[in-house]
């Protein structure tokens, strides 16, 4: 295997685990706030880590170019749909939690 | 390597098949509706993940864009109507015999199934004989579209009478209540708003040679619709004073005109001409992918909002 497969390897398990703690946090954590933080880990970074990996194991940059692309797609609408569901609670009254 | 490729396919095979059921057992048996909705398009994604994995690259698409987005996103709409509900049929009596009689249903099919031979190949032989006369080379265009286009123009027609039924209904639906749009959703209905009308006239000319169509083009345009109504905000393809209705029925109307000119010129139901058969055949994708866009948005919308002159802006009456 290359130099390049090896680091594609390499970001893709990096990228898993960000998901791993991304749902770990989303089934662990205490309220809706702090599950959106934990899920947009996983979005963000994990899915990035993710198409890098992938992008390094493409075989065309037209392959490539539309890796990115979901990417940034999928930045764009986990941040607005994380953005609109945190609005939706606060205007409900959800109140954040807090250590007791 | 081919045994290493064999080992990470079962890895992902073997969950998918496993879960698929117990998602729908899932979604049928909780009682919160909300619950049920959410596993309902989560079901959808990994059915069309299931889909793209026996290798049916157009169903998979249908089933993410229509079955997974489209149907969810209007099941939380209805949902948003209803208000808090309770499914209370729950622990009803009857249970038993519908038990048995789903296990009976359950067992014949599967016999059926079965009783199958093992690998048949149906009619792939005489498709791939005709694909050349068809007007497309992709083989479930040349399905969809000519050799069993009175399916689908019947499915068109289906479409229209769905919504025309939503539409009769007048001023017995309940309008939904819209929170107003913020400006993040605003912004990035500008940003996706170009990518959504290139990716839809993609999938409409990429049918005639690969997986697309004018179902998955007309899905992408109508989500992309769905998004301007979440928002609370007129798609701008509609100036005031637009009607929705020859967006509705284009479709069909197109559809019904070839299959008539057909019959016309002394040949059978939409049996077109060999050297006609691509032009006509883009000609009535292009108009059932209005339609279906315009029948997405405006059974999402609800009867009130679809109207010329209502306002969608300012929420509630």
């Amino acid at each position: 295997m290359a130099a390049s497969e090896w680091l594609g390897l390499a970001l893709t398990l990096a990228g898993m685990a960000f998901f791993f703690t991304g749902t770990v946090g989303l089934l662990r954590f205490p309220d809706v706030y702090t599950r959106l933080h934990a899920l947009t880990k996983a979005d963000n970074l994990g899915l990035g880590l993710l198409v890098l990996g992938l992008i390094l194991r493409a075989h065309s940059w037209a392959v490539a170019g539309k890796l990115l692309l979901i990417w940034l797609l999928a930045l764009a609408a986990s941040a607005t749909s994380a953005h609109l569901v945190a609005r939706a609670a606060r205007e409900r009254g959800v109140k954040p939690w807090q250590r007791t | 390597m081919a045994a290493d490729l064999t080992f990470w396919q079962w890895t992902f095979d073997v969950p998918l098949a496993f879960g698929l059921p117990l998602l729908a057992w899932g979604l049928l048996a909780t009682p919160d509706l909300f619950k049920a909705v959410v596993l309902f398009i989560v079901f959808g994604f990994l059915l069309s993940l299931g889909w793209a994995r026996l290798g049916a690259p157009d169903v998979a698409l249908a089933e993410a864009a229509i079955g997974a987005g489209l149907t969810g996103a209007l099941l939380l709409s209805a949902l948003g109507r209803m208000g808090v509900w309770r499914d209370g049929r729950r622990g009803a009596p009857g249970r038993f015999p519908l038990a048995v009689l789903s296990l009976g249903v359950g067992l014949a099919l599967g016999s059926a199934l079965w009783s199958l031979p093992g690998r048949s190949p149906g009619l792939q032989e005489r498709v791939a004989a005709e694909l050349s006369r068809s007007g497309a080379s992709n083989p479930v265009t040349a399905v969809l579209l000519n050799f069993r286009g009175y399916d689908t123009l019947l499915e068109v027609g289906v479409l229209l009478l769905a919504v025309l039924g939503v539409r009769s209904l007048g001023s017995a639906t309940v309008p939904r209540e819209i929170l107003p749009a913020g400006p993040v959703l605003s912004a990035l209905l500008r940003f996706l708003s170009p990518p959504l009308v290139i990716v839809g006239g993609y999938l409409l000319w990429a049918g005639a040679d690969g997986a697309g169509g004018a179902f998955q083009a007309g899905a992408v345009l109508g989500a992309g619709g769905v998004l301007w109504l979440l928002a609370g905000e007129r798609p701008p393809v509609s100036p005031p004073g637009w009607s929705v209705r020859p967006g509705l029925a284009a479709g069909f109307g197109v559809f019904l005109a070839v299959a008539i000119g057909t019959l016309a010129r002394g040949r059978a139901l939409l049996e077109y001409p060999p050297e006609w058969a691509g032009v006509l055949m883009l000609l009535i994708e292009t108009a059932v992918t209005l339609s279906v866009a315009a029948t997405m948005i405006a059974l999402f919308a609800g009867v009130r909002s679809t109207r010329a002159e209502g306002s969608l802006k300012g929420g509630e009456p």
